[in-house]
């Protein structure tokens, strides 16, 4: 974004570059007008491909709105409608379905790489900012389209995190006139479901405003590489076109072998089972959890003993990415330099990891069988606290301690070191 | 050093697999029997014999207690009748159709586009016929009661086998010491293992109209393939799409990693840097 060099070939393109500069934009953006660092790994695909399925997502979507009913007289039986009798239907949905879990895939691995190469670092805090609101309200869709099949999970999962807001009762009858305004009522129920229903229409394209913000954040700066220094001079760029557009297509269409693996072999390896069962307030389900990509700060959540802390402990292991810019002192963007901050983020990777599949377990279930046996409320409770520990202890001291590895003097440099070697 | 972290990684996730498997099939001290459906895999089809077989258990046995809500007779071709004996099959049912000119209720024979008639007209109704269990409705069975295991697919339960487990695994006597009580069941497969379904099938129970022996294993197996059927009627629509999507996918996957090649060709050795 931003001033483009662009130069319509056409009479017409000229006539109506001058009224709306519009092709520039484009151009500027994702287009030869944009240059990137040369040595952008395929990690930085994951960028396109999260854009590539909010598209999927919002089209799915808005197709599958044209046959479904927000009610809970009837929301559970117009998925299954959509499933047998609408024209391709169950493609919609599962693509639909599937793709929620996809776009998180790609979102964790787009933000895990950021962690990794240093990109929330200096310029690019904004940058982080804007992905990290658009991740929260990621979250918030995602919990609300879980909802609207109206099945026991959709029903119980809405009711425990729901739930969660009332732990806020800093006076007395906070708690619940915040759930009254949750719910639309004294539970969930119809009022609940058309709430959500509006919200997670109207929230995906909140995200697509945001990330116009992010990509516009992201032009400033430009993009961070895997080497993590500034690109300067032109022999480190190359134009985004033709070069990341064959590499992004490339990246595309393998993820999307992928996704359809998914869709048309394993549509419900994601999904709980229960969830076919039709929502039910008198019944509750043996075992109520989330969607697996809130597992991890479920976890942290059960970890709290105490309610309002359980759910500040789990909103905080979220918001503390807003301070990672300031967390990390080094100097040095990536952790290809810095051995000791990469081997904190593997281990904090399989720490969260491990709190994921902790949160699919019952507090009291025997994890660890040594003679007396761990349960896993005391693994999440230690699990939890490493987490917390990566951000507040590790990454402050090391990134201020740890002597790093020489960095290249430029990207060009580093290319033509490659040359010579190889 | 980097290389140790990731390997730890990667065995912490498989062992971390194992685990949920192990917990998975360890919720009672029974084995679930697998079988091979040929419905199962990449290009599974449905048995349609099995599957009419299934429908008549369902319709003859089952139909009594348990409704099949979401499923309408015209999707009875999937099973291979034809459109005449789809018309002919929902004509033996019976359904309201207003009241006449006097005001009294009239009735009407069914067509292909009714659904399945439920056997009770209320939860209540169910409920009081059946000691105070609700007997569920058949439409979702089969998907609502598998647990797919994402990292150790081997060790998933599939519905059909839990369905024939449920069918095929009632004890006349519970156990030494186990309690139970009046009106309720020791089945194997059913969690806690009491269910207040009485076994509901037993050796010809129903005189298959293919011929087929009915013994209990043999319709336990039909209805379970009905009724994962009725729960994913387009289950072969969608392999058969998947194969062509990912044949195609695959195809211009390749295709576009030749042409990402020839593009980066001279700026990835860095020749034009010199």
């Amino acid at each position: 974004m931003g001033s483009s060099t662009y130069v319509p070939k056409s009479k017409a393109g000229k006539w109506f570059e001058e009224r709306l500069p519009i092709m520039g934009l484009i151009h500027g953006t994702l287009g030869a007008g944009y240059n990137a660092p040369r040595n952008l790994n395929y990690w930085w695909n994951f960028g396109s491909l999260a854009g590539f399925m909010l598209v999927v997502q919002i089209l799915t979507g808005i197709i599958l709105v044209m046959h479904y009913t927000p009610h809970v007289d009837f929301a559970f039986r117009a998925v299954e409608h959509i499933m047998r009798d609408v024209n391709y239907g169950w493609l919609l949905r599962y693509t639909h379905s599937n793709g929620a879990s996809m776009f998180f895939v790609v979102v964790y691995i787009h933000i895990l790489r950021g962690m990794y190469f240093g990109s929330y670092k200096s310029p690019r805090e904004v940058l982080w900012f804007l992905g990290l609101v658009i991740y929260l309200l990621m979250m918030a869709t995602g919990f609300m389209g879980y909802v609207l099949p109206w099945g026991q999970m959709s029903f119980w999962g809405a009711t425990v995190i729901t739930n969660l807001f009332g732990a806020f009762n800093f006076y007395d009858g906070m708690g619940d006139s915040i759930l009254h305004l949750l719910w639309g009522g004294f539970s969930v129920d119809n009022p609940t479901l058309q709430r959500f229903f509006s919200l997670h229409y109207l929230l995906p394209f909140v995200i697509v405003g945001v990330v116009i913000l992010h990509i516009w954040a992201l032009h400033l700066p430009g993009s961070n590489n895997p080497l993590g220094i500034d690109a300067k001079g032109p022999g480190d760029k190359i134009p985004f076109h033709p070069y990341y557009t064959a590499k992004d297509a490339f990246g595309l269409s393998f993820f999307i072998v992928i996704f359809a693996l998914f869709i048309f072999y394993m549509p419900n390896i994601m999904g709980h089972p229960d969830n076919y069962i039709e929502a039910n307030p008198m019944v509750t389900p043996s075992h109520i959890v989330p969607e697996w990509y809130y597992l991890p700060f479920y976890t942290i959540l059960k970890a709290v003993p105490d309610k309002l802390f359980g759910v500040i402990a789990m909103f905080s292991s979220i918001l503390i990415f807003f301070v990672l810019p300031w967390l990390d002192g080094s100097k040095v963007r990536s952790a290809k330099f810095r051995p000791a901050t990469a081997f904190f983020f593997w281990l904090f990777i399989i720490n969260a990891i491990f709190l994921g599949y902790l949160g699919t377990k019952l507090p009291s279930a025997i994890i660890i069988n040594m003679g007396g046996g761990i349960d896993a409320l005391t693994l999440g409770r230690i699990a939890s606290v490493l987490y917390f520990a990566y951000f507040i202890v590790v990454v402050p001291l090391v990134s201020r301690m740890e002597s790093t590895k020489p960095v290249p003097t430029s990207i060009a440099q580093s290319v033509l070191d490659a040359r010579k070697e190889g | 050093m980097l290389k140790i972290v990731k390997n730890i990684g990667l065995a912490t996730m498989i062992i971390l697999g194992s685990v949920s498997l192990a917990y998975a099939s360890g919720g009672s001290s029974y084995e679930l029997k697998k079988h091979d459906w040929p419905h199962a895999g990449p290009f599974g089809k449905f048995d349609k014999a099995a599957l009419q077989r299934g429908l008549q258990v369902y319709k003859e046995v089952c139909s009594a207690c348990h409704s099949l809500n979401m499923v309408a007779f015209r999707e009875l071709t999937a099973l291979g009748y034809n459109e005449a004996e789809v018309k002919a099959f929902a004509a033996e049912y019976e359904f309201l159709d207003g009241t006449d000119d006097e005001g009294e209720e009239k009735y009407r024979k069914g067509k292909p586009q009714d659904y399945f008639p439920a056997p009770f007209t209320s939860e209540a109704e169910a409920r009081d016929s059946n000691n105070g269990a609700l007997p569920p409705d058949f439409s979702l069975l089969g998907k609502s009661r598998e647990h797919l295991s994402m990292f150790t697919p081997w060790n998933s339960i599939y519905s059909e086998d839990y369905i024939v487990g449920i069918l095929t695994t009632y004890h006349e006597e519970a156990p030494h010491g186990f309690e139970i009580s009046d009106g309720m069941h020791f089945n194997e497969t059913f969690l806690g293992n009491k269910i207040a379904m009485a076994p509901p099938l037993s050796d010809e129970l129903v005189e298959y109209a293919d011929g087929t022996k009915a013994t209990t294993e043999q319709m336990a197996q039909d209805v379970a393939t009905f009724m994962y059927w009725a729960a994913e009627p387009k289950m072969e629509a969608r392999k058969e799409m998947g194969f062509k999507v990912i044949i195609f996918m695959t195809i211009l996957t390749i295709m576009l990693y030749f042409v990402n090649k020839s593009v980066w060709r001279k700026v990835k050795k860095g020749d034009d840097l010199v």
